[in-house]
């Protein structure tokens, strides 16, 4: 993944906030909404609530928002904690914050028994350690919630930032509220809920149910907090965010940062006629493409549909595309594909699959595609995705096929183009289930559910839909 | 549902018969467990109706609300069922056994030796059905608050002195049940779904009758016909033969057996009040009616619960056929202390459980569930080959036999530390990417087998799919020697089991003090009210000490007499 969230370098987050102007470019809408994050967060008036809350939509540049709101508060001199949901974000984090701001001391705080990654250690500002008490006096101490949970100390920060807010759980967030007084909460309101596999339902519809989202429970009980918004998608092309946007924000709408032509993809090598190079075209040409396999009930590691995802990476490989945007030409290597499946043991299949036909999978052995699950993509970014339909062949949906978050983090990866590979039949099968969860009181109800914004996504690809012949 | 419910079941369709999925009993079975069945008052989910219950098979008790609306009818049952159940409760509180512990000073941090009893055993009521602990919960909701005559202030409509006891008793029982692995309070169904597949769909397994003719299908026919025929044959009156297990009743039994016996109480019982009233008349035969409509219902009730009654004591033979599994004692003894607790609590004087749980207590129940639940599946995973195979199926362990030990060493350190490595040969595909951390299965640990072998874990050294052979290199297990303590490692010919997740349970992150909920919580509880309405279905008994006023004085408007 690349660091191409970005803000613009204009305005100045110091100075006052000037009303936007009626039509603002989307640099400038995104600069005034990060100019009053940063006010609220590092300048909070007199009696303000102690929390500020951030919803941002894919791609907005939360992680930039993150790395600024840092660097302002060690300089107003304040000490500074950061919580991150799993190690990959905090070391993602680490790296991002010590490359951009090589004057703060940064402290990665770790378990005994994981050492953060290379891309860590590599910084000459950053100590690793599994002891906070030797990390205490530096300007920026960050580490995952649950490591947190177990940190005493006898000297609270003031000011901390916890990133991926809405994947937090509210009782992680109860264990660490304790180690500081004020806080920045960022997240996408969009992806995928905490959850827990014990049952919960005796909790449901108490405003800190345990198992619910962090920010849920902190605005419940903070009524006078306002959720800011980053209005901007920098990572999704015009042809995602309207979809995106629309299916899963239908209150809070966002854009993208770019406009119609601003980004393309052109290949080198024709297409040969089939199936897959069609829906190859169809995807650079509109950002999207079905890929349509004919209807059937499969086991979940459906393996014709495994290896229609495995020929389309090849495919896409082999085809010497390049990838045009803002930030310049590049070749669509290996490293900027991704594969996303709703399932560990689908991925499994995916990469077995995209080895036999000779595709790296393997990162440690260089470039190589990125084939996970939709909880372990969330905070990533590539090119070009190619997602296995969670619906796929399956004979029912379950609230877990159908949640909201899924489909979600699956279509909202890409900067360039995304082909979904699908069994016919699934809007169907959504019809045949609707959502029969019970309903609980006092539960906010999630709008759009899982079955409307399925449909949703299902519509608009339907316009761009190949058929691969029986196989 | 894993890959092997998903066999067991198909080869139940096919051979008409419920299919083993366990090969040893995953729940504790108390040697004197109380068995009960309730029913509830149709549309009225907290009205009880009649409950049927015992610890001998051969005897049961049965208690009823002659008229199910009638709340003081309702209080005379719930005292006559407090006074059944109660003492068999109770009487495990006595005989303890003494366990040494350490106690942490908050203050200082010192820890101080301890002796706290353990009570030596603990009740167990088994129902027929996950229905049957929600109607248990919910009496316990509606009895835990209620006012009795030795209460200061006793209210207009006192409950029996014992009814909030069983409320509370009631409550601790379906809150421990929501532990997983726990053996407190146990449905028939799960206990028999989670060691028998059968052909039929989750849904179905809900019907006890209906489970259990898969068990034992007449000479003819298969599991399939005679579920079938447990779920839908009617005698001559058009009521079903094998009625549902409560706490719901068959309808047809409402409309034709159970409202015209109720309508006949109803109107024995408003003769009597006439007959009582100024108007005067004869008292002894209006008694004597109502006493026969009362044994009317007794006996139509009776011979509706009773089928069910047998069929949870028919589960608990074929239970008990299945070897215990080796982890079980350590279980109970989790249920024995909560036991131990819930009795300390109450000889302590405490109030009864709150309402809803407070932002802290509610986290540390998830908290524990969430270990319980991590513990019963490494624990089950253990004591049972077949459970053991789900996740070797799903790529989550690896058994094989180990073909080849290489001595290795760390030479990093000061003084060299083995690192051998050990290569198996398995039939199983883990899905072990070199670098993942496994953990060698030793030895099940039981009473009898002594100290359990230190743990053992390993990494992935090398994956040969094409041989068939996983490579892993050991890391710790082996002593705090040069070389490895003799025993510790397996030998070639020997077959190991690896696992890809961890065979111990973490601690759970501690949690603030209730009086130190932070502001992202609503701070303490009782500071600031944030409680949203009352969240869990009908409850037509009393929730609050306020709520007790308002609702017993309603409820003279309901009554009938």
């Amino acid at each position: 993944m690349s660091s191409t969230e970005q803000t613009s370098p204009t305005g100045d987050p110091g100075g006052p906030v000037a009303d936007p102007p009626a039509d603002p470019t989307p640099g400038a809408a995104a600069d005034a909404a990060v100019a009053r994050i940063l006010e609220a967060t590092v300048r909070p008036a007199v009696g303000a609530p102690r929390g500020v809350v951030v919803d941002s939509p894919p791609g907005a540049g939360k992680s930039t928002l993150v790395v600024r709101a840092a660097r302002e508060l060690v300089a107003a001199g304040e000490r500074l904690m950061i919580v991150a949901q799993t190690n990959g974000q905090v070391d993602d984090l680490v790296d991002r914050l010590a490359a951009k701001a090589p004057d703060l001391t940064i402290g990665r705080l770790h378990a005994a028994d994981a050492r953060p990654g290379p891309e860590v250690l590599r910084h000459a500002n950053v100590t690793p350690s599994d002891k906070v008490a030797e990390l205490a006096e530096l300007d920026v101490v960050i580490s995952t919630s649950a490591k947190w949970q177990w940190v005493r100390t006898e000297q609270p920060w003031r000011h901390a930032i916890v990133d991926e807010a809405y994947q937090m759980r509210s009782d992680a967030l109860l264990a660490v509220a304790r180690l500081f007084e004020r806080a920045l909460f960022v997240g996408d309101p969009g992806q995928l809920d905490p959850f827990t596999v014990v049952g919960t339902e005796q909790w449901a519809g108490l405003s800190y149910d345990p198992s619910g989202s962090a920010v849920v429970t902190l605005l419940a009980h903070n009524p006078q907090i306002r959720p800011h918004r980053l209005p901007v998608s920098w990572r999704l092309p015009a042809s995602a965010a309207p979809l995106i946007s629309g299916a899963f924000y239908p209150f809070t709408p966002f854009r993208s940062g770019t406009g119609p032509g601003d980004r393309q993809l052109t290949a080198a090598v024709r297409p040969d006629g089939s199936a897959l190079d069609a829906a190859i075209d169809r995807a650079a040409e509109h950002g999207w493409a079905l890929l349509e396999l004919p209807a059937r009930h499969t086991v979940r590691t459906d393996p014709q549909a495994v290896a229609a995802v495995a020929a389309t990476v090849r495919r896409l490989l082999d085809r010497g595309l390049t990838a045009h945007s803002e930030q310049g030409s590049t070749p669509l290597t290996a490293d900027r594909v991704a594969v996303g499946t709703a399932h560990r043991d689908q991925a499994a299949a995916v990469r077995a699959a995209l080895t036999k036909v000779g595709v790296p999978v393997d990162g440690a052995a260089g470039p190589a595609v990125t084939v996970d699950t939709a909880n372990r993509l969330q905070g990533r970014e590539y090119d070009v995705t190619v997602v296995l339909h969670p619906l796929s062949g399956r004979p029912d949906a379950t609230a877990f096929h159908l949640e909201t978050g899924r489909l979600c983090v699956l279509a909202s990866r890409h900067r360039h183009a995304c082909i979904v590979v699908a069994r016919a039949g699934i809007a169907e099968l959504l019809d045949e289930h609707p959502a029969t969860e019970p309903v609980q009181l006092g539960v906010p109800v999630a709008f759009p559910d899982g079955w409307e914004a399925n449909h949703r996504v299902l519509h608009h690809l339907s316009g761009h839909r190949v058929r691969l012949g029986r196989s | 549902m894993s890959l092997l419910t998903t066999l067991a079941r198909l080869e139940a369709v096919r051979g008409g018969r419920a299919e083993p999925l366990a090969t040893v009993r995953h729940r504790h079975l108390s040697e004197r467990p109380m068995v009960l069945v309730p029913l509830t008052s149709a549309g009225e989910d907290g009205a009880p109706l009649a409950v049927l219950l015992g610890t001998d098979r051969d005897a049961p008790v049965l208690h009823i609300v002659p008229q199910p609306l009638n709340r003081t009818l309702r209080s005379e049952f719930l005292a006559d069922l407090a006074a059944d159940l109660l003492p068999y409760l109770e009487s495990f509180g006595d005989e303890v056994e003494l366990v040494e512990g350490s106690e942490k000073d908050p203050e200082t941090g010192a820890k101080s030796p301890v002796v706290r009893e353990l009570c030596a055993d603990a009740p167990q009521l088994v129902v027929p059905n996950t229905g049957g602990v929600r109607h248990l919960a919910l009496l316990g909701r509606s009895t835990r608050f209620r006012r009795t005559a030795e209460d200061e202030d006793p209210g207009p409509f006192p409950a029996p002195a014992r009814v909030p006891l069983l409320g509370r008793w009631l409550t601790h029982l379906a809150e421990r049940s929501a532990v997983p692995g726990s053996s407190l309070l146990l449905p028939m169904t799960g206990l028999l779904a989670r060691h028998w597949a059968t052909g039929q769909s989750h849904l179905e397994d809900q019907h006890l009758a209906a489970l259990l003719a898969w068990h034992a299908p007449p000479e003819g026919q298969t599991g399939a016909e005679a579920a079938e025929r447990a779920e839908t044959e009617r005698n001559a009156e058009g009521r079903l033969v094998r009625p549902p297990a409560g706490p719901t009743t068959d309808p047809v039994f409402d409309t034709k057996v159970l409202a015209p016996a109720i309508a006949r109480y109803d109107a024995a019982a408003a003769a009597l009040r006439e007959a009582e009233g100024p108007g005067g008349g004869d008292v002894a035969a209006a008694r004597q009616a109502v006493r026969v409509s009362v044994d009317r219902l007794r006996a139509v009730l009776r011979a509706e619960l009773l089928p069910a009654w047998h069929d949870v004591w028919h589960g608990l033979d074929l239970l008990r056929a299945l070897p215990p599994a080796g982890h079980l004692a350590e279980r109970w003894t989790g249920d024995r202390w909560s036991y131990t607790g819930h009795r300390d609590r109450l000889a302590a004087g405490e109030p009864p459980q709150p309402r809803v749980d407070d932002a802290v207590t509610a986290a540390r129940k998830l908290a524990q569930r969430e270990r319980e639940q991590t513990r019963l599946d490494v624990q089950e995973a253990l004591d049972d080959p077949l459970a053991m195979a789900e996740h070797r199926l799903s790529g989550e362990a690896f058994s094989g036999v180990v073909t080849e030990v290489v001595p290795d060493y760390d030479t990093t350190g000061r003084s060299p530390k083995p690192r051998p490595l050990v290569t198996v040969r398995t039939g199983d595909r883990p899905h072990a990417d070199p670098g993942r951390e496994v953990h060698r299965v030793r030895a099940a640990p039981g009473p009898e087998a002594g100290p359990a072998p230190a743990a053992q874990k390993a990494v992935i050294a090398a994956v040969d799919p094409e041989e068939g052979t996983v490579t892993v290199r050991v890391l710790s297990g082996m002593g705090r020697k040069k070389e490895p303590e003799p025993g510790s490692l397996p030998e070639p010919g020997e077959r190991v089991t690896f696992t890809l997740f961890e065979l111990t349970v973490r601690q759970a992150a501690p949690l603030p003090d209730p009086d130190d909920t932070p502001w992202t919580h609503g701070g303490p509880p009782g500071a600031v009210v944030t409680v949203l309405p009352a969240v869990t279905g009908t409850d037509s008994g009393t929730d609050t000490r306020t709520d007790a006023r308002t609702d017993t004085g309603t409820g003279t408007a309901e009554d009938w007499e």
